[in-house]
């Protein structure tokens, strides 16, 4: 099975600028950035803290304007937050004086609409969270709040669904976790999918396609294809390829273009994952 | 659509955590944060017993050494005052009753909804917020001889009064809580389509709720002060004119009877305040 999925294009970024105004003048957050993704491709954002993947995240989302250029779902301008669009931040962002179940009804309160309990439930439990719907998000784990934050941010089932570091805050062994249920989920809703994350090997072993973003101002350097078969085990993490792919994007970011694909200065590993591994 | 809400402030996470600035109030919500835990029996039974220590002891020693009544009389007396003059006493209590309800009930209204209105429009903060911390760190007893000149002997310069008290205790300490924004939560309601008024209602004032709280028992708090303070000033009724009229007649039994009824009071106020804090701002701990 390819990674490659169907060729149209579901979400569109057209040469997307973005200033700031800043107190000692306008800051150039975005510059020209385009990306088309697939419908049902599952592509991930990386780049180096502050090179602006939340300020393209949020662009696409709606929650801010650009200075210039245009963002298109299914052909159609997006402004405004839309409701084919889902999104999960970093850290759950659970409201705290909610309990998980009065969570996921945010969204159909906030639309006006009674919630799709039968849909809820079944997300429930493929996250493994049925149960709990009267816990409180501080009685939560990170990793089953930022679970139930994916439960929301699909709870409306919108076709498009924006991912901002959201295991960023995890320790590494929930977060290979989380990587392996939001593969799989993908597998069985082929959502189309862009995902923000600082983590190389996490973003090789999710995505069809890799969008390597450098900084000041924030822009497009090089997108990489990632040809391995699905559903991928963890295993892969370990073999050469994905070291070398792992190695090649981090030197891309770290403007060292023809590097020998060799171990770099990274982040440092601070538990055994498979994900921490092949980060280098 | 309305963007003013976050402009585009991007959230950022970890360490920059919003801070969950300083109350100005005197209190903050620890007070709510107090376990459900039940009382044993043994710690009731100490609590009794160091209540009758005390009540016991100092009758005791008020009677031992024989301190004059007018100096301070002993708690049988004051007991005895509160069940014999009670039904004498009860009407002020009501006048005072009333007046801290309007006067609070006003204050309070107002004070809230102008803490969720400045606290939307930053420069009308600007403006206003001189005035506000005038008529908080002014003491509104001072008013009071004015408005009685102004308004009589009844009811309505003691109202005015306990507004003007309680109003903006409420509202400084609502405002702290309304500009406690956590820019991801609104991001958050904003990406489901909220409205500002949606906004407002599902995030900002649960985020406010447990500052509201504590401001609305602080307002309740110098509310029933500023009433007594004013009964004290004038006009023939309510529990503050019963405390000059008993000690300038020497009555310590019933004035000791009346600061009783006002402790008691002061405590149900916490005590109300209290449980409703555990109920609706109990989530922040
Ligand atoms: N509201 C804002 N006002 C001014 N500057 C901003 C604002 N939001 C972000 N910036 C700046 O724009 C640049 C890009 O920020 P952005 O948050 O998009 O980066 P990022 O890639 O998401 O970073 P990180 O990986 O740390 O989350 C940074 O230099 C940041 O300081
Ligand atoms: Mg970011």
């Amino acid at each position: 099975m390819t990674p490659t999925a169907a060729s149209k294009p579901k979400l569109v970024v057209d040469r997307a600028s973005k200033y700031y105004d800043t107190k000692s003048g306008p800051l150039h957050a975005l510059d020209n950035y385009s990306m088309s993704v697939e419908d049902g491709e599952f592509a991930c954002v990386v780049g180096p803290s502050g090179c602006g993947k939340t300020t393209l995240l949020w662009s696409v989302a709606g929650l801010h304007s650009l200075t210039s250029g245009t963002v298109t779902l299914d052909g159609q301008p997006v402004t405004e937050p839309h409701p084919q669009i889902g999104m999960v931040f970093q850290e759950a962002n659970l409201l705290p004086w909610r309990n998980l179940t009065k969570n996921i009804h945010l969204p159909f309160e906030i639309k006006g609409i009674p919630p799709d309990e039968a849909h809820i439930e079944k997300l429930l439990d493929r996250v493994g969270l049925v149960g709990f719907g009267n816990k409180f998000p501080r009685e939560l784990s990170g990793g089953m709040q930022q679970r139930a934050a994916i439960v929301r941010a699909l709870s409306f089932n919108p076709s498009v669904l924006l991912m901002d570091e959201p295991f960023g805050a995890l320790d590494a062994f929930t977060r290979d976790e989380m990587n392996l249920l939001v593969e799989e989920i993908w597998l069985e809703t082929r959502k189309t999918i862009i995902f923000i994350t600082h983590n190389i090997a996490e973003a090789v072993f999710l995505s069809d396609r890799v969008f390597v973003m450098a900084a000041r101002p924030g822009r497009l350097v090089k997108t990489f294809d990632i040809p391995f078969p699905r559903p991928r085990s963890l295993d892969i993490m370990t073999t050469r390829e994905v070291f070398d792919l792992v190695n090649e994007i981090k030197a891309e970011i770290e403007h060292r273009p023809n590097a020998p694909a060799a171990p770099g200065a990274g982040e440092t590993p601070q538990q055994e994952s498979v994900m921490e591994q092949a980060n280098g | 659509m309305v963007d003013r809400e976050l402009g585009d402030r991007i959230p950022t996470f970890g360490d920059a955590k919003p801070t969950n600035d300083q109350s100005i109030g005197v209190t903050n919500l620890s007070a709510f944060k107090g376990s459900a835990e039940k009382k044993s029996a043994q710690e009731i039974a100490a609590i009794i017993a160091v209540a009758a220590i005390i009540v016991g002891g100092g009758e005791f020693l008020l009677r031992f050494f024989e301190v004059p009544q007018f100096v301070m009389p002993p708690p049988s007396a004051i007991l005895t005052s509160l069940v014999v003059d009670f039904g004498f006493i009860a009407p002020h209590l009501g006048h005072t009753l009333v007046e801290l309800f309007s006067g609070y009930a006003i204050g309070a209204s107002i004070g809230l909804i102008l803490a969720a209105v400045i606290t939307q429009f930053p420069f009308a903060e600007k403006i206003i917020a001189p005035y506000i911390l005038m008529l908080v760190t002014t003491p509104m007893l001072a008013l009071v001889p004015l408005l009685i000149l102004n308004f009589g002997f009844g009811y309505t310069p003691r109202i005015i009064a306990v507004a003007l008290a309680s109003g903006p205790m409420v509202m400084i300490n609502a405002a702290t809580g309304f500009r406690r924004v956590d820019l991801a939560k609104i991001a958050l309601a904003r990406s489901f389509g909220a409205s500002t008024f949606q906004i407002f209602m599902k995030i900002r004032v649960p985020m406010a709720m447990p500052m509201i709280i504590v401001g609305l028992m602080i307002g309740a708090i110098f509310g029933l002060l500023t009433a007594v303070g004013a009964e004290m000033v004038g006009g023939g009724f309510g529990l503050g004119n019963r405390l000059t009229t008993y000690s300038a007649t020497i009555q310590m039994p019933q004035f000791f009877a009346v600061i009783l009824i006002l402790s008691t009071l002061g405590i149900l106020i916490y005590v109300a305040f209290f449980l409703i804090g555990k109920k609706w701002a109990g989530w922040e701990s």
